[in-house]
């Protein structure tokens, strides 16, 4: 059982570019396992660190400030989570603690990387966002997944309403495996098998 | 109703309705590699699950495997890496899959061997944890990149589930000038409309300078659909993509059904699509990237843009406004799933036979896969790359991007056949140019970035 999001307050941290890419979020030398986990040190590795090697935190890096302890919510621009599929990406802002990224737009992988992960992707337009960036003590937002809305604790009376598919929602509301929720149409995908077969028999002679 | 290829490939497979107007999906064909298929594979035995069926799922090892020459059967080309290669084999046999081992005659990068060993063909969903698994739509697959997670899905349950994504469609109008080749096309593109210019759609690549493509050459298109932003990109399957599957369909019975089967994959006259692009062809000269993402491309002879990002250009060690052409290289790479295939090392070898990489230059060819590397050196191009002073090196992702170990210095700029010139793609501080790969090997020669034409003539004995 995962982790249910319904609401969620926290910090935000601004990293108002375009095009952060998966790369960025976890480079590939720091997954150094096959595993899901011990993903969180490595996360921003490049930007984060002055010597990753050593660990050695660069101060001017967001994540790093100290008004920013316990950023539980990302600001992004553009594009956010393009490039490389790595769920470890994910895997390492959950275990970071990312809760919730608002951005312009999303890498398509990486955002469904996320809602099976336990993060809410949450698109606003780019006017929102910077309005958001434009707080400036770290912004206090809070998210409430049932209603679809945004609030801002910095900023009285702006609120805004956000877009997820019904299944995003569910899994992320739940906390649902959806292997398991899949295979209660096992008898359709068992039909539907028998069926294409015949229809399509090149399909079903292995590699 | 007319309906695009896209519509045809998606009904094709959906097997039914699920929540909040996703679909689930029959997924034809699971690819796995050894950095996020193994942990696919772990998860699935961890959660007590097993593969539904395992004839439809292939592993191969490609991203961690050493690219020297003489590599053993565990070597990886970063410290540590070789508990991805073990891992991901023992977990593989325990499966049941398909595996294609380091020491396989068909081993190779994913996207490459998949359409020369068959496991793709017109019409087939498929699927990789790996984000250019959109190469694949070259032969008109419903193919694209998803999570780990969703690898182990598709092994537990056979099936996907999605959201239809919209559509759009880029039509590539009149011929693409001599010299220029579908990665220009696609940096082109990118550059024009935005690295987000894709927009999650689902992208049909058309019109006649895409028909005049090789299958190769759509396979390089197609591959860098994910750096637009694209949920997946397709090209209708026509003559010369029938030509190239036909002798690979294992199932010899029903290759006429398939055939019948194949040619009703295109996208109805009267389809509509959400977005339609149009590209002029003639108006595209060679590419190459200057920043750190794709969009930030232009032709080899302009000059880095006026509104050239900050950050990008501290990283490049570039000004606004400067000329990319000239600037002096250190580093240059010809492989990949974007140019790694045959095609792409003829045309590079066409410009290196009878010259030499400029001093100081480190240069590495990796070709796709085995069978890339072998075609190759019966036709004596591992010769010319050699004489001309590249290293020669055993299939697989390598230097596309760094994953530690031995790489290119930092500050070292470097040109590239590969498809991301992200900030330490290709190691810590190492400024990538991503190009075609003539472009590349022209800029070796030369030692600084330049266009082929650009190039001192050679005796007509040694252009043979």
């Amino acid at each position: 059982m995962r982790e249910k999001l319904l609401t969620h307050t926290g910090r935000s941290a601004v990293l108002l570019l375009d095009n952060v890419d998966t790369d960025q979020i976890i480079p590939s030398r720091e997954m150094k396992r096959v595993d899901r986990k011990g993903l969180g040190e490595g996360l921003f590795a490049g930007w984060r660190y002055a010597d990753a090697g050593a660990r050695v935190e660069d101060p001017e890096f967001v994540l790093n400030r100290q008004e920013q302890t316990g950023t539980t919510i990302l600001i992004a621009g553009k594009n956010f989570g393009c490039g490389s599929s790595r769920e470890h990406a994910a895997w390492a802002l959950n275990e970071y603690g990312i809760r919730v990224i608002v951005a312009e737009s999303f890498g398509e992988i990486f955002h469904g990387n996320c809602i099976r992960n336990g993060i809410l992707p949450i698109t606003l337009s780019a006017e929102d966002i910077a309005t958001l960036a434009s707080v400036t003590a770290p912004a206090d937002l809070t998210v409430d997944l049932v209603a679809q809305t945004v609030t801002c604790a910095d900023l009285p009376g702006w609120q805004r309403n956000f877009e997820i598919s019904g299944f995003a929602k569910k899994l992320l509301m739940e906390g649902l495996d959806p292997i398991a929720l899949t295979l209660t149409a096992n008898d359709e995908i068992e039909s539907f098998f028998k069926k294409d077969a015949v229809q399509r028999p090149w399909v079903y002679s292995a590699a | 109703m007319a309906r695009t290829l896209f519509d045809k490939l998606w009904q094709t497979h959906r097997v039914c309705d699920s929540e909040g107007g996703a679909d689930l999906l029959a997924i034809d064909r699971l690819l796995l590699h050894e950095r996020t298929g193994g942990v696919a594979l772990k998860s699935l035995a961890e959660n007590g699950y097993t593969v539904r069926d395992p004839s439809r799922v292939i592993a191969i090892m490609d991203h961690i495997v050493s690219f020297k020459r003489g590599r053993g059967r565990d070597d990886a080309r970063s410290p540590g890496g070789e508990t991805f290669i073990t891992e991901t084999r023992e977990m593989a046999k325990a499966a049941g899959i398909h595996l294609i081992d380091t020491d396989s005659r068909d081993q190779g990068i994913v996207h490459v061997t998949a359409p020369e060993k068959g496991f793709v063909l017109p019409g087939f969903s498929i699927v990789c944890p790996d984000s250019h698994t959109c190469s694949l739509g070259a032969l008109g697959a419903l193919a694209w990149g998803i999570g780990s997670s969703e690898a182990e899905h598709v092994m537990a349950t056979g099936v996907l589930r999605a959201t239809k994504p919209p559509q759009m469609r880029v039509h590539v109008d009149g011929t693409l000038p001599e010299g220029c080749s579908a990665k220009d096309i696609a940096l082109y593109m990118i550059s024009k409309y935005g690295a987000d210019g894709g927009q999650r759609c689902a992208i049909e690549f058309s019109g006649p300078a895409v028909e005049a493509l090789s299958v190769e050459g759509r396979l390089t298109l197609c591959n860098m659909a994910v750096e637009f932003a694209a949920f997946s990109a397709v090209i209708a399957p026509d003559d010369k993509v029938l030509d190239y599957v036909r002798p690979r369909v294992s199932d010899a019975v029903s290759l006429d059904q398939a055939l019948a089967h194949w040619r009703t994959l295109k996208t109805d006259a009267d389809a509509k699509f959400d977005h339609e692009i149009t590209l002029d062809a003639a108006e595209i000269s060679p590419q190459i990237s200057w920043g750190t993402s794709p969009e930030e491309s232009c032709a080899v002879n302009d000059l880095v843009p006026d509104h050239a990002s900050a950050k990008a250009l501290s990283y490049m060690g570039l000004q606004a406004a400067q000329a990319i052409s000239g600037l002096p290289v250190d580093g240059a790479f010809i492989g990949s799933c974007t140019n790694g295939r045959l095609s792409d090392l003829q045309t590079a070898a066409r410009i290196l036979k009878g010259r030499r990489i400029a001093s100081g230059v480190r240069a590495v060819c990796v070709p796709g896969s085995q069978a890339v590397r072998r075609e190759a050196e019966a036709l004596g191009i591992d010769k010319i790359f050699i004489a001309a002073g590249f290293e020669w090196g055993e299939p697989g992702c390598a230097m596309c991007f760094y994953a530690g170990g031995e790489t290119f210095p930092p500050q070292s700029r470097v040109v590239s056949s590969t498809n991301r010139n992200f900030e330490g793609r290709q190691g810590p501080g190492v400024r990538t140019h991503i190009t075609n790969p003539a472009v590349v090997a022209a800029s070796a020669v030369a030692g600084r970035i330049c266009a082929p034409s650009d190039l001192p003539a050679r005796s007509k004995e040694l252009v043979g």
